[in-house]
């Protein structure tokens, strides 16, 4: 047993948190309200190895698990969930997908550009008709010759404005259901894929998210990313390992959330005292506190057993479920210690609960966590 | 970072966890209606070395520490609540202090004994008028030539039937408000201290809870445990470990309320199909067991924290908090998933629901755990 990280990686935690505290935090609100990251910032991302850290070494990434990205990951979450969001679509979805589906050839092609922020990935399985229920989708792909031909449409494709490369799930057998479905790789300017306008969002404002849409969408044979008819279990395999980084994007939500209100709650002054000085806000802070760190440990622990290659799917959904309501609770009562100035942009409160929100929502709803965690105990 | 038990802590959870569902859980609903410890199981927690877990071997014990003393706590908690609370109350209420700021001769006359379970393990310090607020004792030790002198009343002792030796905070010196308690070690039986009222509770009534009435109690000079005056820092001290303990306590009911409940929503069938179909049932389950994933985690990483020799404080009262309060919960939802059930003693769960409230209570309420963390609080701190 030990529950301190290692030397190394508390050594890139340092790093990733002066990075978002020197970069990031100064320019987010004004991403959050331009609904955009700009694209140096993206390259900054990537010299320091953030936008490959799943990737191999062979592949040009830097080669951590799940552990060293969730550190990465809550630390800048803590200042930007956008820009967490942004990285997590790429590592997390996109990039995980190709490492655990594709072939060398797709891995050789893909990887070192993604890692070295030549252009950013996305990952689409999420349709209009189908989000929870993601075995209904609808898009097809027929192979015609030596060519697959994508029809459908796909929706909250988070990164889908600028990525280059995406992975999308359709039907390839159809009344298939579950086992009827493929992924493929579909490049930027492939004609027949049309990118859609950016979603106006409540929170994540920052993180693009687009529709896609695909009419007659032809790509190589080759584009097939892992087996025919497998590719819904390798998404559920990849959504199953994103939920533990997601889990440490809203860690890092709730910390920004506590670490701006306990430092408010010491300096404002309310009958005669630091407001900090009064129960009603101590034990908000406790609560905070306490639970900031019983997500981290799930968090970890989560990321521990998939980096051993153990069963990690029930953790990383409690991880995921426990963390997600407790950065919602946190940016909400923290707005509630700073009160009207909480209510207002001049403090960052205000967006860590929108951005919060998502977790919630974002790769399976806390309703599919706690369906995929008691159909576990109920199976056991 | 490590979550995974080491094997000597691997095997002492599964020794412990069979025992306890051999021997501790199939007297516990008999125990809890008698509100009685029969002598007997003591000699069988005894027998097995579970009084001595976290003993050095010098003295007799184990040697094994703190996440081990909680693994106790947890697996025997599962069968038995009140069990479990006489073992932790025992191991960090007595043992600990005595341990922490004894002598080499308190250490050597208590420790085997206690180790040996010859000696069950007390602390007396909350009285009628001092819950919370423990600096506000009235229970008088004077020194005089023949030895300290205790007149006054304690409450709420755990284990004050049983015990054979206390941890006693008593008031020596009133006119200094920074030292005014002191600690002791005194044996029981000892003339001038008799037992007075036993509780009648709620729940953990096998355990028992009693009152000590000190009518000139003598006890010897040597009875004074750390320095004369800092008998607060020894009963906080004791309290932050304490706490692990009922963490563990906590945490083992909250697991036996979620295997009880998802073993009942298998097999009970409503609807023509069992409940645990139904996403209002699956929906209880999973927060029963976020909560308990949760709680462990906190509550191993505190009782780690103490057996490396670094800051727990915080650590201990956060697993406390959220373990008692997960714990409570998770009883609840138990008893809500067993319906009208879960209402009667047929079934264990009502006797969960009762013994839960305990954890939020002792050792520390919930509100002073609050107050612990936010003293706590320095930015930054993940």
């Amino acid at each position: 047993m030990n529950f301190e990280l290692s030397d190394d990686l508390l050594a890139l935690q340092d790093a990733a948190r002066r990075f978002a505290a020197e970069t990031i935090a100064p320019h987010a609100r004004e991403w959050d309200r331009n609904a955009d990251i700009p694209r140096s910032i993206v390259a900054q991302l990537a010299e320091l190895g953030f936008l490959g850290v799943l990737t191999p070494t062979e592949y040009g990434g830097v080669g951590l698990g799940d552990l060293g990205a969730s550190v990465i990951m809550e630390e800048i979450a803590r200042h930007c969930g956008a820009t967490a969001l942004m990285l997590d679509a790429h590592n997390a979805l996109c990039t995980a997908h190709i490492l655990r589906a594709g072939n060398d050839q797709q891995k050789k092609k893909h990887l070192p550009k993604l890692a070295a922020g030549e252009y950013l990935g996305a990952w689409a399985l999420t349709e209009p008709g189908c989000g929870s229920d993601a075995a209904a989708l609808s898009t097809t792909a027929k192979l015609e010759g030596n060519h697959w031909v994508l029809n459908g449409a796909k929706q909250w494709i988070t990164n889908g404005h600028y990525a280059g490369v995406y992975v999308v799930m359709a039907g390839t057998t159809p009344e298939g259901g579950a086992k009827g479905i493929s992924a493929f790789l579909v490049e930027r300017g492939t004609p027949g894929l049309e990118i859609g306008p950016k979603e106006d969002k409540l929170g994540m404002r920052a993180s693009d998210t687009v529709g896609l849409m695909f009419d007659q969408c032809r790509i190589p044979k080759e584009n097939l990313c892992g087996k025919l008819n497998e590719g819904f279990l390798d998404a559920m395999r990849v959504l199953e390992r994103g939920r533990i980084t997601i889990s440490a994007m809203a860690v890092g939500l709730a910390r920004g959330a506590f670490e701006e209100s306990l430092a408010y709650a010491k300096q404002r002054v309310a009958f005669g005292k630091p407001i900090f000085e009064h129960q009603s806000i101590q034990f908000m802070l406790a609560d905070m506190a306490m639970e900031i760190d019983a997500g981290r440990l799930l968090t970890r622990k989560a990321a521990m057993l998939s980096d051993a290659g153990l069963p990690s799917k029930v953790e990383a959904a409690m991880a995921k479920l426990f963390t997600s309501e407790v950065a919602t609770r946190a940016g909400l009562n923290a707005i509630q210690i700073h009160g009207g100035n909480g209510y207002t942009k001049e403090v960052p409160v205000e967006r860590y609960m929108r951005d919060a929100k998502l977790c919630e929502i974002g790769e399976g709803s806390s309703q599919i966590q706690r369906v995929i965690i008691a159909r576990h105990l109920l199976e056991s | 970072m490590d979550f995974q038990f080491d094997d000597d802590h691997r095997m002492l959870a599964q020794q412990v966890r069979e025992f306890a569902l051999r021997e501790v859980a199939k007297g516990a609903a008999d125990r809890d209606l008698a509100a009685e410890m029969p002598p007997e199981l003591i000699g069988q927690l005894a027998g097995l070395g579970l009084f001595g877990i976290a003993i050095p071997e010098e003295y007799g014990g184990a040697g094994m520490g703190t996440v081990a003393s909680s693994i106790v706590v947890e697996e025997i908690s599962k069968a038995c609540a009140g069990t479990g609370v006489l073992l932790s109350a025992h191991t960090s209420l007595c043992v600990d202090p005595i341990l922490r700021f004894g002598t080499k001769e308190q250490k050597q006359r208590c420790l085997p004994k206690l180790a040996s379970g010859e000696w069950v393990g007390c602390l007396s310090l909350t009285e009628p008028g001092s819950g919370s607020d423990a600096g506000a004792a009235t229970c008088r030790a004077e020194l005089k030539s023949d030895g300290w002198h205790i007149t006054g009343a304690k409450i709420f002792v755990t284990n004050g039937k049983e015990a054979g030796v206390m941890v006693l905070i008593a008031v020596t010196d009133p006119d200094d408000p920074k030292r005014r308690l002191s600690a002791f070690v005194v044996e029981k039986p000892t003339r001038g201290l008799r037992i007075g009222k036993l509780e009648k509770k709620l729940g953990i009534r096998c355990s028992s809870t009693a009152e000590f009435v000190f009518e000139d109690c003598v006890v010897p000079k040597e009875a004074l445990l750390g320095e004369r005056g800092r008998g607060m820092r020894v009963a906080l001290t004791t309290l932050d470990g304490g706490r692990i303990g009922i963490a563990a306590q906590a945490l083992g009911i909250a697991q036996a309320c979620l295997y009880e409940a998802t073993k009942y929503s298998k097999t009970r069938v409503q609807f023509d199909q069992p409940i645990g179909q139904f996403q209002a049932i699956q929906n209880k389950l999973a927060d029963m067991a976020v909560g308990v994933e949760a709680a462990r985690a906190l509550t191993y990483r505190a009782a780690w924290l103490k057996d490396s020799g670094k800051e727990y404080g915080p650590a201990a009262a956060m697993a406390k908090l959220f373990a008692s309060e997960t714990c409570s919960k998770a009883a609840n939802h138990a008893v809500q998933v067993f319906g009208g059930y879960g209402y009667i003693a047929d079934y264990p769960v009502e006797r969960f629901l009762r013994d839960a409230k305990i954890t939020e209570l002792y050792e520390g309420t919930s509100e002073i755990h609050r107050l612990v963390i936010a003293r706590s609080l320095s930015e930054p701190r993940p």
